[in-house]
Parts: structure tokens; sequence; C-alpha cells
């Protein structure tokens, strides 16, 4: 669909990802970020129409985490606010069509998660079926691994294009100063056959937030604004069993829908914490090698979980504010083996 | 710009019960998802979008359960939103739904929001203990009861209040074949004597808990013209957020839900919210919060709620019915709780509410809250399209 309004992604801010971050709760971890946005667009949180985040309870490991992240925010006097329960990428979705309707002119949208606390792998199993697969707690490693098989048996790669992936996102990752892993990254033993530590990516901390903005209210608050000329997110069936893991149809139609196949873009910021899911989505997306994919190092670099698809967004408009980029993909993904997609279409004004 | 008006064309809910053992998570949802359908004559072909809500995920001890929910509520190759906003939750999902048909971006849209709670324990859930902050333990109740001792001191309320909102949500919930308590031998009396669990909260006056969904459709203008049964029209909706705790907030009557509603009353062009609208479905966990959210929400003046209750002007057959359906009081599947507000209000501008209908209405709110008195979402539905 066409949207009926122009938004823009107008401001874009992140942590430096991290190992741990004992010293800091979510909500500190999130302040300066969100003072970072409002700083480079001028606002405050007072002039903001409408605020969405995105989280998950299980991270924090206790029910309503994200009521207090709120106070980051300072909600005072009272906002129009809302949260999603997915990644930032999915809160940001929202925010749009809340622009759509013209109930707000600007709308600020955060996500966060610190994987630190506890075991992120265990954590994830409890997203699975919860009477015949969690139970049986298949982590999220060894599901990727077996996506990543299907791949390696279809002929659609190999161990060494793998490696290949890890080597490219984390030299690019250099450049990235908020990046936990930059520059030669051993692709070490097996973490669960065939996928190596390198395959995987790091486990961290880490927050990101965005500025949305419609119209002429866009072009005062940046020089260049992100445009978002579509967005559309599709979901697949959860079992494992009845999906070609090969593939990735949810992204070619989000895609689609978002209209990514109109024109080609020259960068894309790709979801995919593992580098075989980069296989899966450079196919469905129909990316050739001339586009630019993941120049921050992508999740192979930094995955804050729930944060991390929201920083594809950041990373992509980012890219069109400086003038890197004229049209970017942005991809981020929920679920196991990329169960639910998401794609955003971002440019620039003709220079 | 103009938006596109929104119409609920089908409401499914299951029936709340404490225990659901005959079906999964997916089967419950999906029992509510068909019902809605059904109601509305279409299938799952004719949905472009899900949106659903719950309370936390700790509830069930299922994380994003959505993703796993996909299959039950004909998701697959749609796109699907997760909303989490607390108690206000059910109230917010329905209105993320309503913004994607507002926005044009989808022409029907399948909103549903639920609890299983037997699938876990809400209280072990709401009791995790949270570091560096004040320490909620003693439930919901406990967090609620100083706040209505604060109501009854600033207005003199006598303390026969609670027990009356009590008494009457429970007697309509009677005539309401999906409500989960139907105390058939209830009195007002029974009420007073049941025991003191919170002072001034005795155990009649709070929700109980409950396994239930709740689904609607909702729909443009087209979709609208095609619906089978009338339906009902959005005239306004909002959300609204403060802090949990910080000094100077008004815990009896906080300053968000007082803005929730004047942003709902503007857009439907409501002057006078005491004269202008004929019912309400609000959220009542505890019996005092009727006479609490009542000058909240602008239908009596501060200090003057317990009154409108007293004299009887809540009652079904009142001028100002609240919780036809039986309300939170009778029903309490947390997730669903707010949406289950909305879908009532909606059925009784659609004329669909059976023995709990009031007669006539034209215009009723739904209302839902969460956190401590912090998240509120409103929308306001009528019988007649919105005007422009």
């Amino acid at each position: 669909m066409r949207p009926t309004r122009d938004i823009a992604v107008v401001a874009f801010g992140q942590t430096d990802h991290r190992r741990t971050s004992d010293e800091h709760s979510e909500v500190e971890m999130l302040l300066p970020v969100l003072h970072d946005v409002l700083d480079r667009t001028g606002l405050r949180t007072a002039d903001i129409g409408f605020t969405c985040s995105g989280s998950s309870d299980y991270l924090a490991g206790r029910a309503f985490s994200f009521t207090m992240a709120l106070d980051g925010v300072g909600a005072w006097p009272p906002i129009s606010e809302s949260h999603v329960e997915m990644d930032g990428a999915w809160a940001l979705y929202e925010a749009w069509t809340k622009l759509l309707t013209g109930d707000a002119d600007t709308a600020l949208v955060y996500a966060y998660g610190k994987s630190s606390p506890g075991s992120v792998r265990d954590v994830l199993t409890r997203q699975l079926d919860p009477y015949y697969v969690a139970p049986l707690w298949p982590d999220s490693v060894a599901l990727a691994a077996l996506q990543a098989q299907a791949l390696i048996d279809a002929g659609e790669t190999d161990e060494p294009a793998l490696a290949g992936v890890a080597a490219r996102s984390r030299a690019d990752a250099r450049t990235n100063a908020h990046a936990q892993l930059r520059g030669p990254v051993p692709q070490g033993d097996y973490l669960v056959r065939p996928l190596r530590t390198g395959d995987c990516p790091p486990i961290g901390d880490g927050a990101a937030a965005v500025i949305l903005a419609a119209g002429e209210r866009a072009r005062d608050l940046c020089e260049r604004p992100a445009w978002i000329r579509g967005i559309d997110h599709r979901v697949e069936a959860h079992s494992l069993g009845v999906r070609d893991l090969t593939d990735s149809p949810s992204t070619r139609l989000a895609a689609e829908r978002a209209g990514a196949f109109e024109r080609p873009v020259d960068t894309a910021e790709l979801h995919a914490p593992f580098t075989s899911q980069e296989v899966v989505l450079r196919k469905a997306l129909r990316l050739g090698d001339s586009v630019c994919v993941n120049p921050s190092g992508g999740p192979l670099a930094a995955n804050p979980v729930m944060a991390a698809g929201l920083i594809r967004i950041g990373e992509a408009a980012a890219r069109v504010h400086r003038g890197e980029s004229d049209r970017a993909l942005a991809h981020a993904t929920s679920g196991p083996c990329l169960q639910q997609n998401l794609v955003a279409v971002l440019e620039g004004d003709v220079r | 710009m103009s938006k596109e008006p929104v119409a609920v064309v089908g409401i499914g809910q299951t029936k709340h019960v404490a225990a659901r053992q005959d079906v999964s998570i997916a089967g419950l949802v999906r029992e509510a998802a068909r019902r809605a359908l059904d109601d509305a004559e279409l299938t799952w072909v004719d949905i472009d979008a899900v949106v659903i809500g719950k309370a936390p995920d700790f509830f069930e001890g299922v994380m994003m359960p959505e993703l796993y929910l996909a299959d039950a509520l004909g998701a697959v190759g749609k796109p699907m939103l997760r909303v989490h906003t607390a108690g206000s939750v059910g109230g917010s999902t329905a209105l993320v739904a309503a913004n994607l048909v507002a926005a044009r971006v989808h022409g029907t849209v399948l909103t549903l929001a639920f609890e299983k709670q037997s699938e876990s324990n809400a209280m072990w859930g709401l009791s995790l203990p949270v570091p560096f902050q004040q320490p909620l333990l003693a439930g919901a109740g406990g967090f609620f009861a100083p706040h209505v001792r604060a109501y009854m001191r600033r207005t003199g309320a006598p303390d026969t209040v609670g027990s009356l909102v009590a008494y009457k949500d429970r007697r309509n919930a009677l005539k309401n074949p999906y409500a989960h308590l139907h105390e058939h031998d209830i009195t007002l009396e029974k009420v007073q004597a049941s025991p003191m669990l919170w002072d001034p909260i005795r155990y009649s006056e709070t929700c109980p808990s409950s396994d239930g969904a709740c689904a609607m459709i909702l729909t443009d203008r087209a979709g609208a013209a095609r619906s089978p049964r009338p339906p009902a029209w959005m005239h306004g909706g909002a959300m609204r957020s403060e802090p949990t705790l910080f000094a100077g907030k008004d815990f009896v009557s906080p300053q968000a839900g007082k803005d929730c509603a004047a942003d709902v009353y503007r857009q439907a062009g409501i002057a006078d919210p005491r004269r202008d609208i004929d019912a309400v479905e609000m959220y009542v966990p505890f019996s005092w919060y009727e006479p609490m959210w009542l000058e909240n929400l602008g239908f009596a003046d501060e200090g003057e709620g317990w009154k409108l209750t007293e004299s009887g002007v809540t009652e079904l057959e009142g001028d100002l019915p609240v919780n036809m359906s039986g309300g939170v009081l009778s029903t309490n599947p947390i997730g669903a709780s707010g949406m289950i507000r909305f879908a009532e209000a909606a059925l009784q501008v659609r004329g669909q509410a059976g023995e709990h209908q009031v007669d006539g209405a034209r215009r009723v709110l739904g209302h839902a809250y969460g956190g401590g008195s912090q998240f509120f979402s409103m929308w306001l539905v009528g019988a007649a399209p919105p005007a422009s």
C-alpha cells in the first residue's frame, strides 16, 4: 500500500552494546539514548505526539518490566503511549500507523534488552509451543543450526561461505563505535554443528531510540529525513516442521508490500543474528552483490535482543541522514528461525 | 487529513471460567476468534491482520505467545502485532487494531485479548522481586486498598458503597451468559458479611481469576456496509500513561485518566458525559473503583461519585448504567478484561447485549486501566456512524 502521509525517521540513537551492564538498570541504560534523540531534534518529551516501546518481560525476569522504563521518558504530564511485547521495530510500525491517522505528527520509539542477567539461549526456549516443544528446551542456537544444516544440504551455502559472512560483518563493524564485536573475530569451535561461535551473535545488553516525524515537521527536524516509503510485516507458522527453513516467504511478502522490489536499494540492514540467516534473507529479498549489506556490522556485531531490529531501521536511516544511502532496506525478525519478519524501505530526498 | 471510520462488526467471547482444562491456550483464543468471525459472517480469508494482547507473559509462562498462536489465529502470511500495556492492554489492543483501519493500512482486522490464568499463578507472576524498587508484594488488592481509603477519607463516602457496587455487578452477571461468576443466591448481606481481605476491600468486592478470551472484528466503511448485523461505530479512542510512583501523583484520580477521557470526549463531541453518554463499561476490579472512576471520567464532580452509586443511578435500570455485563468484578481474564469492556460497550450500541441490554443505548463508553493506575485506554462507540 502507498502511505497516505509522508513519514520519516529523523533521529536515531543507541547505546554502546556490551556483554554485561550490571551497574545499570534498564531505565539508566535507556535514559542517555532518549536524551540523545531528543537533543538531535531539539524536541522535549512534552513535544512528542506519541510514544511507543518494545521490550520483553522475560529478559528482565519479571512482569510489567516496561512500566518502569516509562520513568526514563519523563512521562509527566501524562503522555499518549503504548508498548508492544516485541522488538522495537514493531513499536515503530505501531507509531507509523498512529502518525498515518493524523492524530500525531511526531513519535518517540524505543527498545531495550538486557540478556546478561540470565541465559538468553534458555530464555528464548520459552517462546516455543508451551505444550509440545518448550518442555524439550531446544535453544535458539540449536534451532538456527537446523536451519543452517538445511541450507547446506540444499546446496545454498557451505561453512566457508558462512565464515565469510561473519568475517565481513565484524570487519565492517570496525567503524561502528557502538558494536560489541569489532574487527577480526576467530570463527571458533562448533557451538551446535554446523554453526561455530563465529556464526552466532554476541550476547549483550543495549538500547536504541528513534524519532519519527510527518511531512514538513520532518524537514524542520532533520536536514535529510529518511522517508519511510513502505513498511510491512508478516508472520509464518510456528512449527518448524511445516516450514521450508531455507526460504523466508514472510520476508518476501513483507518486502513486496513495502515496495522494496519496485527499484533497487543500495543498502540493506538485515536482522540476521546467525550467518546462515543472511543467506536466507539475501535470497528472499533478491539482494545482489552490489547492495551494501549490514555496513554497521549487523547483529553479528551487536545483538541486544528486542532492540536489534529497531537498530537495523535506525542504522539504515542514519546512512540516509548522512547521505551515504539514497534508498535503503531495513529488516527485523522475531521468533525461531525467522518466523516473523518486518521490512521497511527508507529514502532520502533526491540530491 | 481524514481518518477512515472504524466499525465493530463481529464480537466473540468464551464462557469465562476459573479453569478451561479442556482447551490449550491456542484452543481458547481460537474459540473467541471463531465466534467473532461467525458474528460478522466472515471467514479467516477476510482478515487482513491480527492484533493480539494479553497481560504479562509470566501469567502463562510463555514468552511472546503470539509467535506460537499465529497458526491458531489464522495469521500465517499476515501481519501480527502483540500489544502489552498492563491491565489496560485489552483496550489498547483494540485501539492499535482500530488505528490500522483508521490509517487505511488494512480494511478488516481481527483483534483479540486473552488470559488463561489457570496455566500458572498470576499472584506469583506479579510478585517477582524488583531490585531497587518499592516492593508491591501484597498483590493488587494490597496496592489499591490505601487509595480506596484515601478516597473515602477525602469524600466522606459511607463504608457501605463498595458492597452496593459488588451486589449490583454480581446481579448483572446473572444476565450475561459469558460471565464467570454466576452467584444465584447473592444478597447484599452476603457481600457485607464476606471476609475482609485488604481493609476496606472485602472478598466479595474483588475480581475472580478467570480463563477467557475476547475477540472483535474491526473494519472500514465498506466492510461495515456488508455487515449482516448493525455495526458499532468508533467515535473516539485514546491512551494515556503516567509513571507508577512519583511525588504529586493523585492515586485517587490520576491525571492520565482525566486526560484520556477528555481526549475521547473531544473526538466524539461529548460536551457533558453525564448527559451525552448512555452507559459505561468500566474497569472495576475492586468495587470502590466505580465511584472513583465516575469522578475521574467526568460523570460526577469530585467527591460526588459515591452519591451516584448510592442513589441507584448506576444500576442496570438506572439513568447511567455501569457494568451491565457484570464487569471485572464478575469476570477477570486479566489481559482480556479491558477488551471485554470495549466489546460489551459495542454490544450495547448494536442492541446485541441480550438480557443485560440497556434500552436505547446509543453512545457507550468502554474503559480500561492498568499498572498502578498509570495506564488508561478508552473508546466511545455509537450506534450511528461518526459525523464528517
